[in-house]
C-alpha cells in the first residue's frame, strides 16, 4: 500500500505515532540524547522516516536499543557506531562527511564560490567604468568609417 | 459510452497537439502568416477537448462507474461525493490528466489573451506549448490510459486512500500542478525567444504574469501540502525534507529567482541569457518533480525497475526537453546583448546575489534528493539524506538571504549608496536586535536558532515596512497610491519573514508530552491543563473511530473541549490519526489519542507548539503579495499590451 501511495502522492503520509510511554528513560538528560539520536537514524522498513517518528516495531525495536546502549554508557558517537556496524550507513540519515560524501556536502559551498564568482564578473563587467571603455570593434570602426564616408561622399555630391 | 468519448477526445486533443506544433514553429519559422493564424483555434480546441476528456473520467468517479479500472481501484460508493471528485486526480493516471489539462488551459489562455504578442513570438510560444502538451498527452495513453476498462466489474471500489480524504489535501495536487505547468509556459517563451534570437524588456514583462502565477500556485501547493502534515500525520511535523517535498520544493525555488531576475531583464534589459536559461531549468526542475513522484525511482531503484516504462517515458521527455533547450540556449545565448550598467552596488547586483543564492540553494536540495540514487548507482554505497542533512546543508543560504533582503529590496537601480540605504534601515536592524536580546532573555533553554530565527523575521517585515515608509516619506495617502506591485512586493518579502519565524519558534520551542492517562486525569504543559475527560466510539460515513475528549484550560479558565480521534477506514484497511488542535495566535496546543495500554489507560501526546500558524501564515502572505503583483495594472495589460515605459518607478 505505501509503494502504491509514493505513486500517488506529492507528499507522503507515514501515518506515525512513535515513542510510547514505556520506553522513555527516567534520566531525563539521558533521554533527550537518545531522542536527537534517534531523529538522526532511519525507520529500516519506512519511507524516509526516522525511528523517532515511526511506529514500525522495528524503529521501536532501534529505539530500545539506542537507550539501551545509552544506559551502558555510550558516547553519542559510540551509539551511531554501534547501529551502523549493525545496520550499515543506510540507516544514518545524515550521511557521514567521507569519501564519495564529499560531494554531497561541498556541493552546495562549491558551487556558492562559483556563483559568487560569476556574478561578481558579471558585476564587474557591467559596472559604469568597465562599459565606458569599452573601445569599438574593428568591424563596428570599419562601418563607422564607412558611414562617415557615405555622408561625406552625399554631401560632396550636393554640394 | 461516455467514457469512451473521453477517450476518444483525448486521442484527437494529441492529435491536434501534434498538428498545432508542427504548423505554428513550422509556419512560424518560414513566415507563413496563414499557418500562424491555427493558433488560437488550434490551441482553444486542444483545450475544451482535454477538458471533454477530464469531465468524462469525472462522470465516472461521481456515477461510481466501476467497470472503469481507475474508478474502482480509488473509489467507493460511500465516499462523500466531495472525495469522490478530488479522487480522480488522487491517483496516477488521473494527475496525468490533470496535467495536460493544465498545460493545454496555460496554451488556451495565452492564445487568448496574448492578443497583443507580436504574431512570430505567440505562434512559437504556442507552438512550443504543443510540443509539451503532445509529449505528455503521448505518455497518457500510450503507458496510462485512465478510461481502461474492466471485463468484469465488481460491486463496489476499493476507496480511496484515507489520507487523502482531507480537504487540505484534496486540493493540493491541483495547485502543485497549477504551478509546475505554469512553468511549461516560462519555457515556451524562452525557447521562442531563443529562437528569435531576441530578448527584449518587453519579452521580460510578457513573461512574468505566468512566472508570477507559478509561483502563487506553488506556494499555496506547499503551504496546503505541509499544513496537511501537520494535522493529520499525528505530531505536527510540518516539513519532512522527502524527496516528494524537494520535487515541489526545487521549482518553487528556481521560480523565485526566476521572479527576480526577470524584473532585471524588463526594467534594465540586463541579465537576459540568465534569466532564459533560468526558465529552462526552472521547468527542468518541474519535469524532474513528476518524474521522481511518478516513477517511484526515489523510493527505491527497484521499484523502478519493476516497472519502468512510466519512468523512463518520463526520463525520455525530460531528456528531449532539457538537451534540446539546452542546446538552443548554448548556439543562441552569444546573441542576447545586455543593454543596462549597473554599478557593483545597485539593485541589480543585489538581484544577482539572490539569484546566486537562492539557485545555489535549489541545487542543494536537488543534490540531497538524487544523492542517495547517485550513490548507488556510481559508488555501490546505499545511504540515506534526510532532514538533519538538509537542515544543515540549506538553512546557511536562507539565513544570508533574508539578511540581504531588506538592503537589496532598498538600493535603488543603477548606481546606489549602500551608507545610505542601511541608514534607512536602522531602525528596522535596531528592532530586530531587540527581538534577539528579549527573546534570549526569556527563553527557557539555550536555543540560538529561536531568537535568532525570530529576529530575521522581524527584520525582514520590519526591512518592508520601511521601505514604504521611507519612499512615502511617512505619508499614507501617497502610499496607497504605490502601484500594486510594491504593495506585493513588501507583502510577500514580509510573508517570508513571517514564516522564517514561525519556522524558528516552533523548532526551538516545541514542548512535547508523551504519557499514559487514564480516563480523570489530568495534566499540564507550559502552562496549560488538559484533562481527559471520556473515550467513546463513533461512526462516521465511512469510517469508525474512537473519539478521546479533553478538557483545556489555563489558569483556572477553560478554553475548551478538544476530540482527538483514531479512525479506521474498513474498506481501505487503513487507520489514521485526527489531531485536536486549539489554534492561537502565538502557539497551537496539540493533543493526539494513542494506543489503548493494557493497564486500560490511553497513550496520549499533548504539544505546546509556539508560532505554529505562522509558517502556513506567512505562506497566506507571500501568495497574497504574488496575487498584488499579478494584479498590477501593468501586468495585466502586459499579459499582451505593453505597458507605459513611464511607469517603470517599482520592481
Amino acid at each position: 500500500m505505501m509503494k502504491r501511495l509514493a505513486l500517488v502522492l506529492p507528499l507522503f503520509p507515514s501515518h506515525a505515532i512513535a515513542v510510547e510511554p514505556d520506553e522513555i528513560l527516567g534520566n531525563t538528560i539521558l533521554e533527550e540524547r537518545a531522542r536527537g539520536i534517534s531523529a538522526e537514524l532511519r525507520c529500516l522498513v519506512c519511507m524516509n522516516e526516522s525511528i523517532d517518528d515511526s511506529n514500525a516495531e522495528l524503529a521501536r525495536d532501534l529505539r530500545i536499543l539506542v537507550r539501551e546502549r545509552l544506559l551502558e554508557g555510550d558516547t553519542d558517537e559510540e551509539v551511531f557506531q554501534y547501529i551502523v556496524d549493525r545496520y550499515g550507513e543506510f540507516v544514518l540519515l545524515k550521511p557521514d562527511m567521507s569519501g564519495s560524501n564529499l560531494v554531497l556536502w561541498l556541493t552546495g559551498p562549491a558551487i556558492m564560490v562559483l556563483g559568487g564568482a560569476l556574478g561578481v564578473r558579471h558585476m564587474r563587467r557591467r559596472s559604469p567604468a568597465a562599459v565606458e571603455d569599452e573601445v569599438l570593434t574593428r568591424e563596428e570602426q570599419s562601418r563607422l568609417s564607412k558611414i562617415l564616408k557615405d555622408n561625406a561622399a552625399h554631401s560632396d555630391a550636393n554640394g | 459510452m461516455i467514457t469512451e468519448i473521453g477517450h476518444f477526445s483525448l486521442i484527437l486533443a494529441f492529435s491536434i497537439a501534434c498538428v498545432q506544433a508542427f504548423v505554428l514553429l513550422l509556419g512560424a519559422q518560414m513566415r507563413w502568416s496563414g499557418w500562424m493564424s491555427i493558433a488560437v483555434p488550434a490551441a482553444t480546441l486542444q483545450f475544451m477537448l482535454t477538458a471533454g476528456a477530464f469531465i468524462a473520467l469525472t462522470w465516472a468517479f461521481v456515477n461510481s462507474d466501476f467497470s472503469v479500472r481507475l474508478v474502482t481501484l480509488n473509489s467507493h460508493s460511500l465516499k462523500p461525493m466531495l472525495y469522490k471528485v478530488t479522487g480522480v486526480w488522487g491517483n496516477h493516471e488521473g494527475s496525468m490528466l490533470l496535467w495536460v489539462l493544465i498545460v493545454t488551459l496555460f496554451g488556451a489562455f495565452a492564445a487568448w489573451f496574448g492578443g497583443n504578442l507580436p504574431p512570430l513570438l505567440k505562434a512559437r510560444v504556442l507552438g512550443v506549448q504543443a510540443l509539451i502538451g503532445a509529449a505528455f498527452f503521448a505518455f497518457i495513453l500510450f503507458t496510462s490510459n485512465p478510461f481502461d476498462r474492466i471485463r468484469l466489474p465488481p460491486f463496489d471500489g476499493q476507496d480511496l486512500n484515507p489520507l487523502l480524504q482531507d480537504p487540505g489535501l484534496a486540493f493540493h495536487p491541483p495547485f502543485l500542478y497549477l504551478g509546475y505547468v505554469g512553468l511549461s509556459m516560462t519555457y515556451s517563451f524562452a525557447i521562442a525567444a531563443l529562437l528569435e534570437g531576441k530578448v527584449e524588456a518587453a519579452w521580460g514583462r510578457w513573461v512574468r504574469p505566468y512566472t508570477l502565477a507559478a509561483w502563487v500556485f506553488l506556494t499555496v501547493g506547499i503551504g496546503l501540502g505541509s499544513w496537511w502534515a501537520y494535522y493529520e500525520l499525528g505530531w505536527g511535523g510540518f516539513w519532512f525534507w522527502d524527496p516528494v517535498e524537494n520535487a515541489s520544493f526545487m521549482p518553487w525555488l528556481a521560480t523565485a529567482a526566476l521572479l527576480h531576475c526577470a524584473i532585471v531583464v524588463e526594467k534594465r534589459e540586463s541579465l537576459k541569457s540568465w534569466t532564459v536559461l533560468l526558465a529552462i531549468v526552472a521547468f527542468g526542475f518541474s519535469m524532474v518533480g513528476a518524474f521522481l513522484t511518478r516513477s517511484g525511482v526515489i523510493t527505491s531503484v527497484h521499484a523502478f525497475a519493476s516497472d519502468p516504462e512510466r519512468g523512463m517515458f518520463l526520463l525520455l521527455i525530460l531528456a528531449v526537453f532539457m538537451i534540446a533547450g539546452l542546446t538552443l540556449f548554448a548556439a543562441r545565448a552569444g546573441e542576447m546583448h545586455s543593454k543596462g550598467v549597473f554599478s557593483i552596488a545597485s539593485r541589480e547586483s543585489a538581484l544577482v546575489l539572490n539569484n546566486v543564492l537562492l539557485g545555489v540553494s535549489a541545487f542543494v536540495v536537488f543534490t540531497g534528493t538524487i544523492w542517495p540514487l547517485v550513490s548507488e548507482i556510481f559508488f555501490d554505497r546505499k545511504l540515506s539524506v534526510g532532514p538533519p542533512f538538509f537542515n544543515t546543508a540549506f538553512t546557511p543560504f536562507m539565513v544570508a538571504l533574508a539578511l540581504i533582503l531588506p538592503v537589496g529590496a532598498m538600493l535603488p537601480w543603477k548606481r546606489a549608496r549602500v551608507g545610505r540605504v542601511l541608514r534607512q534601515l536602522s531602525p528596522a536592524f535596531a528592532l530586530a536586535l531587540a527581538v534577539v536580546a528579549l527573546l534570549w532573555a526569556i527563553q527557557t533553554g539555550r536555543s540560538i536558532l529561536g531568537p535568532v530565527g525570530v529576529a530575521l523575521g522581524a527584520w525582514l517585515v520590519a526591512g518592508s515596512v520601511s521601505e514604504i515608509w521611507t519612499r512615502s516619506k511617512g505619508n499614507a495617502a501617497r502610499a496607497l497610491r504605490f502601484p500594486l506591485a510594491d504593495w506585493g512586493k513588501a507583502v510577500a518579502h514580509c510573508g517570508l519573514g513571517v514564516t522564517i519565524a514561525g519556522i524558528a519558534g516552533l523548532t526551538a520551542w516545541e514542548v512535547e508530552d508523551i504519557r499514559a492517562m487514564s480516563i480523570g486525569d489530568e495534566m499540564s504543559i507550559a502552562g496549560y491543563s488538559i484533562s481527559f475527560e471520556d473515550v467513546a466510539r463513533v461512526n462516521g460515513p465511512n469510517y469508525m473511530a474512537t473519539r478521546g475528549v479533553f478538557a483545556l484550560s489555563r489558569n483556572g479558565r477553560e478554553i475548551g473541549n478538544l476530540y482527538p480521534e483514531k479512525r479506521t477506514y474498513p474498506v481501505a484497511g487503513m487507520p489514521t490519526t485526527e489531531a485536536a488542535i486549539n489554534n492561537g495566535f502565538f502557539r497551537d496546543i496539540y493533543v493526539v489519542l494513542g494506543d489503548r495500554q493494557h493497564d486500560g489507560g490511553w497513550t496520549v501526546r499533548t504539544y505546546y507548539k509556539p508560532l505554529a500558524n505562522w509558517i502556513w501564515g506567512g505562506a497566506i502572505l507571500m501568495a497574497l503579495g504574488g496575487l498584488l503583483s499579478l494584479s498590477d495594472r501593468r501586468h495585466r495589460v502586459a499579459a499582451g499590451a505593453r505597458g507605459t515605459a513611464a511607469e517603470g518607478i517599482s520592481a
